[in-house]
């Protein structure tokens, strides 16, 4: 019916573009944000190589080693392979929100203290119960802290109406004051004399390598976390009445959507994989809870998911490409004896141009079927 | 256009052609030449910017120290976490750089990290600074390295106690952890040779590198009357130039920080890790065994001082250069009892002579009596 409704309403077609005109409409919907973030990166990397041409450097032998160190052999992929696998959890602890229309950037607080919860849960059952049971239990504690503790953001901004990008910030420096009491307090492992840390899980309580690779499980997590938040957001009522808030919060209310509840409950869920980041690199990585799970994840989260527009399926390239330029970032240091700023350089600059290109959505009527020639 | 330009773009090519020939070439070249002076690529990884007047400048001095050694190359990494970021940059630097020696400078980095690092790649020798090589319990190529520094700032007290008017000194301090502990009690000790009416001050910053905190705990140690101010945390540039900008003296820590306040140093303890580093190196190319625990103090040239600065008086001056005689004979003991801690009970017990290696040393936990402040 509503097909044979639309196409009347157009003028008649040729055969062939008939055919071809959906493809098309629905390629250049789909063409822009590609096509922009491209161009974005491609402006930020010319505007960056000025920046290495005015220290004396050439652009060129940097790129090279960039693509050498991150992604020219096995070994370079999976060394940004493993740097991107945590990002992808903390990035979502960002884009999911910013659906909501919320900032909150203090995914670092989740990170270290589901961390913490998620050593300290384990502490009793290490040599009673095997790590089919403990592993998941370490995972549900790191995503329920990590949940608690950026809900509790969102509760905030909801009933309190604090902000939530301050108080999420603020409360990442609780957080790592928290975590520094308990490892070096109450759970604190007498024999770590000079690093305070818990007690260290033993190697068949560590969440080990994905078979064939030299990456731990935290990536496959990590992408499975968000193809999940993709489909909670696009396919799920949940998801579409969070949209609906993000885009217009009175509306919403006048539509009678459980605005509270949204809030509290994207928040909740986004603090959950911040936590659940924290379990990883405690599981995976560090083998017990230390200073070291403050390593920045959180704050990087933000970049990646900015970058990735809070879609959550392009926070998984994003994050790959972020984690390689980190990568090749130890190689631009030794062979061409840049500080490690150049890449914090690299990176803030594709941050800010990418941001820029925000203003060119909808000015490009290529981009834009409903301006398109009605014949072709 | 082009004649504006330092560097047209034909030439801009060609020079970038000829660039990447030089690094095609040039591995094989290396083996031709340097096959005689058996090659060795050394592989350094500092947690913080090697520049930062403290502890991670310290050893990066020491890398600059066998970068001019023959047959030498020196790769090194700044910046690097504690987390998976360290295991991929050592891999890197043993796949990429072809490294067969590698210190990772930070204490964190020995466990998990290098550990497993040292198992994947057991043809590399692994030197971890910090000091946690145990025997039977960790591999053969790995081992560690650590300087007794105690003594040095028995010696910064000295000239603290003689600097000193109000009687009061103070220390900016990272973490109550035993290597710290035995810093401030020692530096507090050499202030009592001089003068037992001494108090020393102690704020704890909880990070190791925390410029806020630090300047704000050095305002407030000379708010409270203190007029000679010292520190343990990673980099002392912060708390120096803010000591000296208030007009107290400074006595410096892991690195000569005079050039920062050349009226109000005092003098410093510093690491000698270029010693080390030859002794090392000179091994390795001479195919001998490497050392898996190796420590040293003053006399074994693992620790030096800063030169007195101008406001040591004569007499200052001649109690340090007895001292450190002393010490050089290793006659020496900073912790000789009887010793209060500062809660009333026994630290030393009035027949202990501890000398700086003694293991009750490593698990220090009190304050001695004279130092105001609390370990928790």
């Amino acid at each position: 019916m509503t097909i044979e409704a639309n196409t009347s309403a157009l003028p008649p077609l040729s055969a062939q573009t008939g055919n071809l005109r959906p493809m098309l409409e629905w390629l250049a919907r789909r063409a822009e944000p590609l096509v922009i973030s491209l161009g974005a990166i491609l402006a930020g990397l010319a505007l960056f190589s000025v920046v290495i041409v005015v220290i004396g450097k050439s652009p060129a032998d940097l790129f090279k080693l960039m693509y050498t160190g991150g992604f020219g052999s096995w070994f370079s992929i999976q060394n940004s392979l493993s740097r991107a696998a945590p990002l992808l959890l903390t990035a979502l602890c960002v884009a999911l929100p910013a659906r909501l229309g919320l900032v909150i950037i203090g995914g670092e607080g989740a990170v270290v203290l589901g961390g913490v919860a998620a050593a300290a849960i384990a502490l009793p059952f290490i040599g009673s119960a095997p790590p089919i049971i403990v592993l998941p239990l370490m995972a549900l504690a790191g995503m329920l802290m990590g949940g608690l503790w950026i809900g509790a953001v969102g509760m905030l901004r909801h009933y309190r109406g604090v902000n939530e990008t301050i108080a999420s910030l603020l409360m990442a420096y609780i957080a790592i004051a928290l975590m520094n009491h308990f490892i070096e307090g109450p759970l604190r492992d007498p024999a770590s004399l000079n690093k305070p840390s818990t007690a260290p899980l033993p190697a068949e309580y560590m969440l080990g390598n994905i078979p064939g690779m030299d990456v731990n499980w935290g990536l496959a997590i990590g992408v499975v976390a968000c193809i999940i938040s993709f489909i909670l957001i696009e396919a799920t009522s949940f998801g579409f009445a969070a949209r609906i808030a993000g885009g217009n919060v009175r509306a919403a209310q006048i539509q009678g959507l459980p605005v509270g509840r949204l809030i509290v409950g994207f928040a909740a869920i986004a603090g959950s994989f911040a936590g659940l980041a924290g379990m990883v690199e405690v599981a995976a990585v560090q083998g017990s809870a230390n200073a070291s799970l403050a390593a920045g994840y959180g704050y990087t989260g933000i970049l990646v998911a900015f970058l990735a527009r809070h879609n959550p399926l392009a926070i998984i390239p994003v994050a790959i490409l972020l984690g390689g330029i980190d990568a090749s970032g130890g190689l631009i240091q030794r062979r061409m004896d840049l500080p490690d700023a150049t890449v914090l350089v690299l990176q803030g600059t594709l941050f800010v141009v990418i941001l820029l290109c925000e203003t060119f959505y909808g000015r490009f009527k290529i981009f834009n079927p409903d301006l398109w020639k009605r014949t072709a | 256009m082009t004649k504006l330009l330092p560097m047209n773009r034909r030439s801009f090519l060609q020079t970038t052609a000829v660039g990447a020939a030089a690094l095609g070439l040039s591995p094989s070249l290396f083996s031709a030449t340097a096959a005689a002076q058996t090659a060795l690529t050394v592989g350094f990884i500092y947690v913080g910017p090697k520049d930062d007047y403290g502890y991670n400048q310290a050893h990066a001095e020491g890398a600059a120290v066998i970068k001019a050694m023959a047959g030498v190359t020196v790769v090194e990494e700044e910046n690097v976490p504690e987390t998976v970021d360290v295991q991929k940059t050592m891999e890197s630097m043993i796949n990429l750089d072809g490294a067969t020696l590698v210190f990772p400078t930070s204490f964190g980095y020995f466990d998990p990290h290098m550990l497993a690092m040292a198992e994947k790649y057991p043809d590399v020798q692994f030197r971890h600074c910090g000091g946690l090589w145990q025997e039977g319990k960790n591999p053969m190529n790995t081992g560690s390295y650590f300087g007794y520094i105690g003594q040095g700032q028995y010696l910064n007290g000295i000239t603290a106690g003689y600097a000193s008017k109000s009687k009061k000194i103070g220390f900016v301090a990272a973490k109550p952890i035993p290597q710290v502990l035995q810093n401030i009690n020692s530096f507090l000790l050499g202030a009592r040779s001089v003068d037992p009416a001494i108090t020393c001050q102690v704020i704890f910053t909880g990070e190791w590198s925390l410029a806020v905190k630090e300047a704000e705990a050095t305002n407030a140690l000379i708010d409270q009357g203190a007029d000679v101010i010292t520190c343990h945390v990673d980099s002392p540039k912060v708390v120096v130039e803010t000591a000296a900008g208030r007009g107290a003296f400074v006595c410096g820590y892991h690195a000569n920080q005079s050039p920062l306040a050349p009226e109000k140093y005092l003098t410093g303890a510093e690491w000698a890790w270029g010693n080390v580093y030859t002794d090392f190196v000179k091994k390795a190319q001479a195919g001998e065994k490497l050392g898996n625990f190796v420590r040293g103090g003053l006399k074994d040239g693992f620790v030096k001082m800063s030169p007195l600065g101008p406001a040591v008086s004569a007499e200052a001056r001649t109690k340090f250069d007895t001292t450190l005689a002393e010490m050089m004979k290793g006659t020496f003991s900073v912790f000789k009892g009887p010793i209060k801690d500062n809660k009333g009970g026994d630290a030393v017990t009035a027949s202990q002579v501890l000398a700086e290696d003694a293991i009750e040393l490593e698990s220090m936990a009190y304050l001695v009596e004279g130092v105001v402040g609390s370990t928790s």
